[in-house]
């Protein structure tokens, strides 16, 4: 019996050391941590259990069979974050470089198979160089198997992907899958096919962080959700960042107390809207200005910047913020932005988060790049994805809401719950001057009779009363009483039912 | 008396004439430009006009539309404020002819006061000290170095113009006063309209003290005491007191004395102030006679008890003061501060922007707070950009300056930089405390202006200890979030590490039934009272027994802010894994400097010293950009060759926008 201790003892310290204390060494080197020691970072402290630490590869080909390292290059297991379960795995770069194996892919898929079954987070944490090439199909097999779990899990339980380092090939498309990717600064990359490939084949000098560093991801692919400075920093962001999320689809919405005053006035917000409409102001303040203690989770914050998202509370509880960005594009809905808002949008939906959306929309971006890119097609999909929403919306116009992106917008007419109007607030087909120079073509010479006419028709449609008229708004509000007014509509939304006729799945305009 | 009155000004001091307009019985009228629509002046009068574009020449500097304003809503007289229209004599007389008040000096007054030459030979005349020098116009850049040697350097070029410390420059050698006279005379020619110059000799640590006049029309002049105003930054003055704590009786005798002969000699009315160069040994000089309202007046009226504003409309509808010498009594210790929008780690460059936050801290019988923006509202580039006067009363000058110290730590402000960190570690400052700081103090301490991010103290360990706390408090409302099963087993932690990008500490903290304390590795104990929630800004505390203090905390990422007296950190708090692990980070290195001078703010290029192909040093002033009546040098940042002008003089500049490029 005491043989059997020692030796579970002197494999456990083996498993714990991975690769070594010379690739540990390597790590830290490059600044970067070990799987464990991210674990423990994510993790409450004492809380991680790990599974399969024994596990080892099957392969005996290329020397393999004298080569195995207990855990087989990935940490799995359970732990809670403040108190919440969650099921993390967690690549490890110091044993084959993170390759992924066959016993490395089913260690994985262990842990998401029980995630699935208790209804829990699956946060990954990769840092692998890729399939293990000594294992041939088997691994590309073991790729396959995750991307099927993730598929499966996507919509039931919130996934989440940390890049620490190489994630390359086939791999990337697990993190696809998932809800939210977050990258490391300097330390991570993602691509399909990587800098040397790019060369042979189209003879483009790149670097692999040019090519899929979090500034690609974040900027200007946004595949990426975000970026932090280093491990600790994504670590711990990431304990903030589930703490907003219910655990499952079934699960009601975190609560965490704040005594921040539902009826906090904000009189700042009154002059938020500057005079003139075509001078831009920040949609943020409106944001920190109306969540529980200013503090707004962004996501994507660098990507398609014409529209802000991300989640805060609202007495102490979870909301999904969409807001378009006058000081982006004039806040215009493009490709870029129509996407991610869409996404956002959907994940909110599929959690039962309630989603506030602040609009100030001159439309949609003009010209043949948006048209030739298929702006109509992905357009749609931010339509589309309001129209499915079941949850709770609430609506706040600030000021332009222009033409299709006014419907787009989370308007009454895709069943928006809640929709709220500032005084500033202009609800028409588009801006009075061009629409006097359609109405009044004939007359375009005569400028003084153009110039009466857009008086005209501003006054007429550059205000909130004709939508409230027809009960597209269903109140004007002061700006400064946003958050109490936003407060009292979620209030009355807690218990809101609302089902979608029964269909295998729609078929959103991909 | 007056039944209407309009305020040809904007900003604070429109606010506070309207505030005893109001107290009086008396209707006001404001004026505005379009970039005042929503000021806070316009919101407090009973009525207000608008008189054209934002920029000031074309409206507060436009006599005939302030004229036009005054008839529209009925007004019978006008006070002006200071700067703007305030002692243009020209003025007056439209005033006068047009049958409308002024409240304020004579038109003689003002213009024997108005030419810093024509004043000085009043005072000389009148028995007031005069400082030697030359009171005539230069005609040349020679002619100046032929005057500077005669007078011996260090000598001051003065526009004869106007004050305010426009267009003055400092020569200690022939090639800056030839430099000198050449700069002041364009900036005179660009401020004032009127190029002429004159030079006088420059006294080495001076104090800036000056007396409050009144005066009315039944020939009664008293005086108000003295302000000490040596705490300056380029001649513009950022903190005032009164009394000065530099002056003995027999010197404050004969300075007010003297103060109140000269407002004789010119048949002073109304308030007016008269400025002196005092120097080690309590001599005194006469500089020059301001006649309005200073900015400072409150600290006065704080000692005094005496309404300046009140006398001096009460003055213009003819009535009498009231009051003798006699019967004027000074009590206790006021001081000001005044709040700017400007960064006083960029060499005090203006700031611009909408205040999306602004809360002064609250008023009382011992803290004034003038100003004429509240929160929502836009320091815009066309002005000023002074924020508030903060100004506190307290028996005593150590009292004063505590207070003082306190009120700028709770006055919180966001959207814009302003010198408050400067302001709250200046009055701190223990040569200010000792009172013996003089007109160059400022520049002397601080050569590169206060960087309250790299500044050291001992209040930074306070600091972290309350990001610590907040940290802790943040975490423990996540203690909720389980669905208890797991929730057992998790309680925040208690020790953590708490890190800056220079500073680390070790802490345990622990709850109390007032706070909470904070013990270090050491073994010292610090308890925290307080009642501080995660949704507020400002944190009050008491450590131990002492007095209640105040930091101010804002969150940021990971990130928390914090900012205590003066000087500001941003802190992670770490659990102690994190902190030990956090010895694998790596330092990232900041992004190159771009190739390109940026314009630091929008305004307008003044000066281009190089062309295309020019090399230059770093610290070169390579441009000057006049922003917000000011002209700011731009100094390469490195060595290197220009290799592309992006902008030519005269050009309106956006924040931001290139000027040159630099050789990669």
């Amino acid at each position: 019996m005491q043989d059997i201790i020692d030796q579970l003892n002197q494999k456990r310290r083996a498993a714990q050391l991975g690769g070594g204390q010379n690739r540990i060494d390597k790590q830290h080197a490059k600044g970067r941590l070990t799987a464990r020691e991210r674990i423990d970072l994510v993790v409450d402290r004492d809380s991680f259990e790990e599974w399969d630490m024994f596990v080892e590869h099957r392969s005996t080909d290329f020397g393999m069979a004298d080569n195995r390292i207990p855990g087989d290059g990935v940490v799995t297991g359970y732990g809670t974050i403040h108190g919440r379960l969650v099921f993390i795995f967690s690549q490890d770069f110091t044993v084959y470089g993170g390759s992924l194996s066959e016993a490395h892919a089913e260690k994985i898929g262990k842990i998401m198979d029980q995630a699935m079954k208790v209804g829990a987070p699956v946060i990954g944490i990769n840092d692998s160089g890729g399939a293990r090439i000594q294992e041939g199909v088997a691994s590309l097999a073991g790729y396959a198997d995750i991307f099927q779990r993730n598929v499966m899990a996507s919509g039931v339980i919130p996934q989440i992907s940390l890049i620490m380092g190489p994630c390359a090939g086939g791999a990337v498309y697990s993190p696809a899958i998932t809800d939210f990717i977050f990258m490391v600064r300097d330390s991570s990359y993602m691509f399909v096919t990587g800098p040397d490939v790019a060369k042979t084949v189209t003879h483009e000098e790149v670097s692999a962080d040019q090519l899929g560093g979090a500034t690609a991801h974040t900027e200007t692919s946004g595949v990426a959700d975000g970026a932090f400075e280093n491990d600790i920093e994504g670590c711990l962001m990431l304990r903030s960042f589930i703490d907003f999320l219910p655990a499952n689809n079934q699960s009601p919405l975190p609560v965490r107390p704040s005594g921040d005053p539902r009826d906090r006035i904000e009189p700042a917000l009154d002059t938020l809207v500057p005079t003139d409409p075509n001078q831009p102001y920040d949609i943020k303040e409106l944001i920190h200005k109306t969540v529980d203690e200013e503090y707004f989770f962004e996501l994507k914050p660098d990507h398609a910047r014409n529209i802000v998202t991300g989640f805060a509370r609202m007495e102490g509880r979870t909301v999904g913020i969409v807001a378009n960005q006058p000081m982006v594009l004039a806040g215009c809905l493009d490709i870029q932005s129509s996407i991610k808002a869409a996404r956002f949008v959907r994940f909110c939906d599929a959690f039962g988060i309630p989603v506030i959306t602040f609009v100030d929309v001159p439309g949609f971006m003009p010209g043949t790049a948006q048209e030739h890119g298929g702006i109509i097609k992905h357009g749609a999909k931010l339509l589309y994805a309001y129209a499915e929403a079941t949850i709770p919306k609430v609506t706040i116009i600030t000021r332009k809401a222009y033409g299709g992106a006014y419907d787009v917008m989370s308007s009454k007419h895709l069943r928006g719950d809640v929709n709220l109007a500032w005084p500033s607030a202009e609800i028409a087909v588009m801006g009075a001057k061009g629409a006097v120079e359609i109405i009044f073509r004939a007359q375009l010479n005569d400028a003084e009779k153009i110039k009466e006419k857009t008086t005209q028709y501003s006054d007429k449609f550059a205000n909130p009363f004709v939508a409230a008229s027809r009960g597209f708004i269903d109140d004007v509000i002061m700006p400064r009483t946003t958050r109490y007014r936003v407060c009292r509509a979620l209030e009355m939304l807690a218990k809101k039912k609302l089902d979608n006729p029964w269909r295998k799945h729609g078929n959103i305009p991909l | 008396m007056f039944s209407k009155i309009l305020i040809a000004n904007r900003g604070e001091i429109a606010c506070r004439v309207i505030r005893t307009a109001k107290q009086m019985g008396i209707k006001t009228v404001a004026v505005f430009s379009d970039a005042d629509r929503h000021a806070l002046h316009v919101r407090m009068a009973d009525e207000a006009v608008h008189i054209g574009p934002a920029p000031a020449a074309d409206s507060y500097l436009v006599i005939e539309a302030i004229l036009l304003a005054c008839h529209s809503s009925g007004a019978e007289a006008i006070h002006p404020g200071y700067g703007f229209l305030s002692e243009d004599s020209k003025f007056c007389e439209r005033l006068s002819d047009a049958g409308i008040k002024f409240i304020g000096p004579g038109t003689d007054a003002i213009g024997a006061m108005g030419d810093k030459i024509t004043s000085k030979m009043i005072a000389r005349n009148a028995g007031v000290n005069v400082i030697p020098g030359f009171d005539d116009v230069i005609e040349s850049p020679d002619h100046a170095v032929e005057l500077a040697q005669q007078i011996g350097y260090p000598v001051m070029l003065k526009p004869t113009a106007a004050g305010g410390g426009k267009g003055m420059r400092l020569a200690y050698s022939d090639e800056e006063c030839k430099d000198g006279f050449i700069r002041s005379a364009s900036e005179a020619q660009t401020y004032f309209g009127d190029d002429r110059v004159f030079v006088e000799k420059y006294i080495e640590n001076p104090r800036h003290i000056e007396v409050q006049i009144l005066g009315d029309t039944t020939g009664n002049i008293v005086h108000l005491g003295e302000r000490e105003c040596s705490l300056q930054r380029r001649h513009q003055k950022v903190i005032e007191e009164a009394p000065s704590p530099f002056l003995n009786d027999q010197t404050r005798k004969d300075i007010t004395d003297q103060a109140v002969t000269l407002a004789r000699a010119v048949d002073y009315v109304s308030a007016g102030t008269v400025e002196f160069v005092v120097d080690d040994a309590q001599n005194f000089y006469f500089l020059e006679m301001n006649t309005r309202l200073q900015v400072e007046h409150p600290v006065t009226e704080f000692v005094s008890g005496i309404d300046l504003v009140n006398c001096m409309i009460r003055v213009a509808a003819d009535q009498p003061l009231g009051f003798d010498q006699s019967q004027i009594s000074m009590s206790g210790w006021a001081v000001e501060a005044r709040i700017y929008a400007e960064d006083p780690a960029r060499n005090f460059l203006p700031s611009t922007g909408r205040l999306t936050r602004c809360r002064p801290p609250v008023e009382s019988q011992f803290v004034r707070v003038d100003t004429g923006v509240d929160e929502g509202g836009e320091v815009s580039i066309h002005y000023d950009p002074m924020i508030a006067k903060l100004i506190v009363h307290q028996d005593t000058r150590d009292d004063a300056l505590t207070l003082l110290a306190q009120s700028l730590d709770e006055y919180q402000i966001s959207g814009v930089t302003t010198n408050i960190p400067f302001l709250q570690a200046l009055v701190r400052d223990p040569i200010v405390a000792a009172g013996e700081m003089h007109t160059r103090y400022i520049e002397a301490k601080y050569p590169n202006g206060y960087d309250c991010e790299q500044e050291e103290g001992r209040f930074i360990e306070t600091g972290a200890m309350i990001a610590t706390i907040a940290h802790y408090m943040i975490e423990q409302q996540s203690e909720s979030l389980g669905d208890g099963r797991h929730a057992e087993q998790w309680r925040t932690p208690v020790d953590w590490i708490v890190i800056s990008d220079r500073e680390k500490f070790d802490f345990s903290i622990e709850q109390t039934a007032s706070g909470h304390q904070i013990s270090t590795k050491e073994g010292i104990c610090q308890s925290f009272t307080h009642s501080w929630q995660p949704d507020q800004r400002l944190f009050y505390f008491t450590i131990d027994d002492s007095k209640q203090q105040c930091a101010q905390i804002t969150r940021s990422g990971m990130s928390y802010r914090l900012e205590i007296f003066g000087v500001r950190r941003y802190f992670k708090v770490l659990t102690p894994t994190a902190g030990k692990y956090n010895q694998y980070m790596q330092v990232k290195k900041s992004a190159d400097v771009s190739p390109f001078l940026k314009s630091p703010m929008p305004g307008r290029l003044q000066e281009l010293r190089v062309s295309e192909g020019q090399t230059v040093k770093s610290g070169e002033t390579v441009a000057i950009v006049e922003a917000m009546k000011m002209e700011n040098a731009l100094q390469a940042e490195r060595d290197g060759t220009v290799v592309e002008i992006l902008a030519t003089v005269g050009d309106s500049l956006a924040a931001d926008q290139p000027i040159l490029k630099f050789e990669q």
